[in-house]
């Protein structure tokens, strides 16, 4: 949320920042080149699953990537964050060399600085909207691989950022989902002064951060580090706990719980609907991804199967099929190829996977559609498909793919995995009465104050969204924690 | 909690834990199942809540040792720990008064269908229970599932215990000299798939309880997605229970075998270590 322009100016206006702005002309700044981050080469990189592809910047490309930043008197760059963070401000720390301040800074705003600067799409967001590439036409300014600069900083030193926590009001208040919206909600209200527990389903904590996104791109130890921030801010966490199945809303109301935000996330896995789509071999990408992240298949002495295909055909063009056919990479695969239906320049994953997926060798089969997975005895052996072509632009603005008569082709494979969505989660909407629940199960909020129709209970990420980004739940955590205490103060206060 | 309390070798390779989970206990229904975990990097694998002890705050589970996963909760004594348990998991069987039911429970089935024929009779149901096994060996859970049926028949392939024959030639017996109402049927796939046929020649109502490969058990993964009908479902959020007539049993068999290459090398490696040892 994108606090007063004034509140800015006030802060930018503090003699460090006045000063460092003074320091380097303006025209200095501009005639630098964007950093670039150091990656693990391919061949190294797609023969391990926990190798991170990014290395992270060093200080010296850090500092020189900071002093890019103008510090604009009108930060639009926080324009693009959904969790408007001061982006001008931690930046302008890491310039001055005290990257402490700067996580200080990013920590106001975000529970999870390591997770967002390495899996934001940032080239959609806050340097969409950096002055580089609104006016200048340049590369923006490196935000994304800053923060993650910041945050990794912490981490490894033996200082660490406190964070202020109101002293507690005694109230308790009830999280469903540890997945990065019910973290971001929860680092929120503990500060608040609230007495929070998160409430998963799984054994792990970090929803989708542990069990989606692969090590490659976000190390697990990072999201501990995360989590083990909360903890220490008091935040209570209670795993194989699926509130509406091992309690319900009503029965945590009657232990005391005053509100509730869920963020139950993702449910169910959508598929085709076409012929073979039940055989053997052919698997959702959130099974795939969990049984790989989650259970850590494929590891030798982990007890969870995993099937380790010859040829892989991930079917989908997002960030998650990206994850897919990347692990499918790391799992050994020969062949690992992308089927989507549009063209390459309407891939909706972030531009950097597609480049990491193109340089570990995976091959982009567009323009293709799956009608029918062939099997011999109920194991998928082939994938038939329909060629594609670009038509008028749909309600998306994207043009549409359809059909070319007659053309069609079979691609031997023995592994499919669908990454084409997923629908809400079922369990709370199927286990609160009088939750409004739109056609599609998603959970029906209003826009400004993420509260649903049934008084206590707020919600937010996938639960309400269907499929979004990180960032995106994480910005409605942090409306909703908000917008939560303010109500819950105006009933104390009466 | 998760605590093991009490264990007990019910059959060959098959054992009944009592495990302390007081809030599964308290909101367990007839129907439900839990996922277990052991180790580290054990798997999770869903198994039924057989019973509860609402005092003592303790579930019932019965395993079966067949692969990796179930041979290490086998392996755990009283005392020690499973260290994951979550549940209750699925919708619970919707017990209803309908007259005269038939319970068909084949091996290992039998210990699911005990909390489902005690809440049918429970709502007043008169309830016939065949219990059906290779060999008499292989026959759980006879006393209570008599104790809790107004008929209680046994039928062996073998011969060794009861009456001999498949479990469809007593269900033919049951149904031709009185008027049922509703069939359950619980144990190996192929074993539904014969009573669902046979249930059908007659148009008798009839559900089943799918015991489908999951991963997290909400709803997640779809690993356990079945054909119903004309729809794919998942067993986990939609069932595990289901419309017998309306079930793709032979893509169903199929799928449970989808991960069997693979377990089998575990199990493999797993045996190895275990004699290292």
């Amino acid at each position: 949320m994108k606090q007063s322009l004034d509140y800015y100016k006030e802060l930018r206006n503090e003699e460090w920042r006045v000063a460092l702005r003074k320091n380097i002309k303006a025209k200095e700044r501009i005639a630098k080149e964007r950093v670039e981050m150091p990656e693990v080469p391919p061949m190294v990189r797609s023969k391990s699953q926990t190798t991170e592809v990014n290395k992270g910047l060093t200080k010296e490309m850090a500092v020189e990537e900071a002093k890019r930043c103008m510090d604009c008197a009108n930060p639009t760059c926080i324009d693009g964050c959904p969790v408007g963070i001061n982006i001008p401000k931690f930046i302008k720390h890491i310039e001055n060399e005290e990257p402490l301040k700067a996580i200080a800074t990013l920590k106001e705003s975000s529970a999870l600085p390591a997770a967002c600067g390495r899996v934001c799409p940032q080239e959609k967001q806050c340097e969409a909207n950096c002055f580089y590439t609104l006016k200048l036409n340049k590369p923006a300014v490196a935000i994304g691989h800053l923060e993650r600069y910041a945050a990794d900083y912490e981490n490894n030193s033996d200082e660490k950022v406190v964070q202020e926590v109101a002293p507690s009001n005694g109230i308790k208040v009830g999280v469903v989902g540890s997945g990065p919206s019910g973290l971001a909600f929860a680092g929120d209200m503990v500060k608040f002064g609230y007495d929070v527990t998160v409430f998963e389903a799984l054994h792990e904590i970090g929803g989708v951060l542990k069990y989606g996104i692969p090590e490659f791109r976000l190390p697990n130890s990072l999201v501990d580090v995360e989590i083990e921030s909360l903890k220490r801010m008091g935040v209570k966490f209670e795993t194989n706990f699926i509130v509406g199945q091992t309690q319900t809303i009503e029965q945590l109301r009657e232990q005391g719980f005053k509100s509730f935000y869920v963020a139950s996330g993702a449910g169910l896995p959508r598929f085709m609907n076409i012929p073979g789509e039940n055989v053997n071999g052919v698997l959702s990408a959130n099974e795939y991804l969990t049984r790989v992240n989650l259970m850590f298949a494929g590891s030798a002495e982990a007890d969870t199967p995993v099937i380790k295909g010859k040829n892989v055909a991930v079917i989908g063009g997002g960030n998650t099929a990206m994850d897919a056919v990347r692990t499918a990479i790391r799992m050994g695969a020969e062949n690992a190829m992308i089927i989507y239906r549009r063209s390459l320049e309407q891939l909706p994953a972030r531009a950097e996977e597609v480049h990491h997926a193109k340089q570990e060798g995976v091959f982009f089969n567009t323009l293709k559609n799956p009608i029918e997975f062939l099997h011999e005895s109920g194991k998928l052996n082939a994938v038939k498909v329909q060629h594609m072509e670009l038509g008028e632009p749909d309600a998306s603005g994207r043009r549409r793919p359809i059909p070319i008569e007659g053309k069609t082709e079979i691609i031997p494979i023995d592994v499919a995995i669908m990454a084409i969505g997923v629908s809400p989660n079922p369990i709370i909407p199927n286990s609160v009465k009088g939750l409004d629940i739109s056609k599609w199960g998603t959970i029906e909020v209003s826009e400004e104050t993420r509260q649903s129709s049934v008084e206590d209970i707020y919600a937010g990420g996938d639960i309400v969204r269907g499929g979004a980004t990180v960032i995106l739940a994480m910005g409605d955590g942090r409306d909703a924690a908000a917008s939560m205490h303010k109500k819950l103060q105006a009933e104390m206060n009466n | 909690m998760n605590k093991i309390v009490k264990k007990e070798k019910l059959a060959e390779r098959i054992y009944r834990l009592e495990v302390e989970a007081p809030l599964i206990a308290a909101s367990r229904k007839a129907g439900n199942f839990i996922i277990a975990r052991t180790g580290k990097l054990g798997e999770r694998i869903p198994l039924t809540v057989v019973d509860s002890d609402l005092d003592k705050g303790t579930i019932t589970l019965v395993v079966q040792e067949m692969g990796v996963s179930s041979k290490k909760i086998c392996a755990l004594n009283e005392g020690e720990y499973i260290t994951d348990l979550v549940g209750p998991l699925g919708r619970p069987t919707d017990i209803k008064k309908v007259g005269t039911i038939l319970a068909c429970a084949g091996g290992l089935g039998a210990a699911p269908m005990l909390p489902i024929i005690k809440a049918f009779k429970e709502a007043g149901n008169r309830v016939i229970t065949i219990l059906a096994a290779r060999s008499k060996d292989l026959l759980i859970l006879k006393e209570e599932l008599a104790a809790n049926s107004d008929e209680f028949i046994i039928m062996t392939d073998d011969g060794t215990e009861g009456k001999k024959g498949l479990i469809t030639v007593g269900m033919e017996e049951v149904i031709a000299r009185e008027k049922i109402d509703e069939c359950i049927a619980v144990g190996p796939g192929v074993m539904m798939k014969f009573c669902a046929l046979t249930t059908k020649k007659h148009n008798i109502p009839t559900m089943v309880s799918l015991n489908a490969i999951m991963v997290d058990g909400t709803g997640m993964c779809g690993a356990c997605r079945v054909t119903v009908g004309d729809e794919t479902k998942f067993t986990c959020v939609d069932g595990p229970e289901f419309d017998a007539h309306k079930i793709d049993f032979d893509e169903f068999l199929l799928r449970l075998g989808g991960y069997k290459d693979q377990e089998n090398v575990l199990l493999e490696n797993f045996e190895k270590s275990c004699k290292l040892k």
